[in-house]
């Protein structure tokens, strides 16, 4: 019997092909921003709104990861420059985006008209902060209704998020969330995030999360 | 829920080690999963078992090390297990920490014959 040090990261396939996305993205200058939350928070509703607020502005692309169907990519066609619908049902893991998805999703865009990519991730607060795609920035939402204990129980996408969205503020007066104690709880896992308390149904909000964006995607492509 | 492309490549790295080393078996696959990974063990182990199958790493053991979540305080950097679902500091009951230990995913070692 012999023992052999390995001492191997077994993330690391997935990590080597994020960092490959990364460079791709980069030569292009183009930003991507994986948004991940838990089923209904409003993912796509924000896509939606962005997309919306910032056309004229910006060549935006989509990336849409779910499980089955295309009802989000048919949702955004009409507003985004390009759509690719990953559905993981098919792969051999489906909770979430990972870094080879994205991989063959973008040799299906046009990268050099492209200024952002808003990768939708499979809805789910678990996995997908595991897995890192090759995005410049992670952004989370939680929205009111799931409560704002999420950050106690699934402490992970937290801890590694840029920008922490609470949507459906519209429903603060029908529920108990406590937006202090939410943002506090966050904050104590990661003192550098952003918050933005937005609803995507009235649109209150989305204007300061269009410009801290765009100021992001425009200081990237400045950058080269 | 992931287990299946992580325990792809345990096997693969496991495989790979053990070829140049030139062994014949993989005996055992000594592995370290912190505990908030989201990695479940029997869940490695129910995938191990089938993408194993016909390579030299059938039928090895995979022990599996579980590291415990240790958090460090950024206002007194007392490093702690916490002791409640909030995380707050033993020491000085702050509630800004960061995760120390607890993350980890890797092959530690192997051992084959």
């Amino acid at each position: 019997m012999k023992k052999i040090e390995v001492i191997q990261n077994v993330l690391e396939a997935n990590d080597t092909i994020a960092s490959r996305n990364r460079q791709l993205l980069d030569k292009h200058k183009v930003f991507a921003i994986n948004i991940m939350s838990a089923p209904g928070a409003g993912k796509t509703s924000l896509i939606l709104q962005t997309l919306t607020r910032l056309k004229g502005r910006l060549n935006i692309a989509v990336i849409e990861g779910d499980v089955a169907s295309t009802v989000d990519a048919e949702r955004v066609q009409s507003k985004a420059k390009a759509v690719v619908q990953i559905n993981t049902g098919k792969m051999p893991e489906s909770c979430s985006l990972m870094a080879v998805m994205i991989e063959s999703a973008l040799k299906d865009m046009p990268l050099n008209d492209i200024d952002l990519i808003l990768i939708e991730n499979v809805g789910n607060l678990i996995c997908p902060a595991e897995f890192a795609l090759g995005e410049h920035k992670r952004v989370v939402i939680s929205s009111l209704p799931e409560g704002d204990d999420k950050p106690i129980k699934y402490p992970l996408i937290f801890v590694d998020a840029d920008a922490v969205i609470i949507n459906k503020m519209d429903l603060l007066p029908h529920v108990d969330f406590d937006i202090a104690a939410f943002r506090r709880s966050v904050t104590g896992l990661n003192p550098k995030v952003e918050f933005f308390e937005v609803s995507c149904k009235t649109g209150e909000g989305i204007d300061r999360w269009c410009s801290w964006m765009l100021e992001r995607v425009e200081t990237n492509a400045a950058k080269r | 829920m992931h287990e299946l492309g992580v325990t792809e490549n345990i096997v693969n790295i496991a495989l790979a080690k053990a070829g140049e080393a030139q062994a014949n078996k993989v005996v055992k696959i000594n592995l370290v999963v912190g505990e908030l990974s989201g990695f479940v063990p029997d869940c490695i182990q129910f995938y191990f078992d089938s993408l194993s199958k016909d390579t030299i790493a059938q039928g090895a053991v995979l022990h599996f090390e579980s590291v415990p979540t240790e958090l460090r305080c950024r206002d007194c950097a007392a490093v702690f297990q916490p002791q409640d679902t909030l995380w707050t500091c033993p020491e000085c009951a702050g509630r800004s920490v960061e995760i120390f230990k607890g993350r980890e995913l890797y092959i530690e070692s192997l051992e084959v014959e």
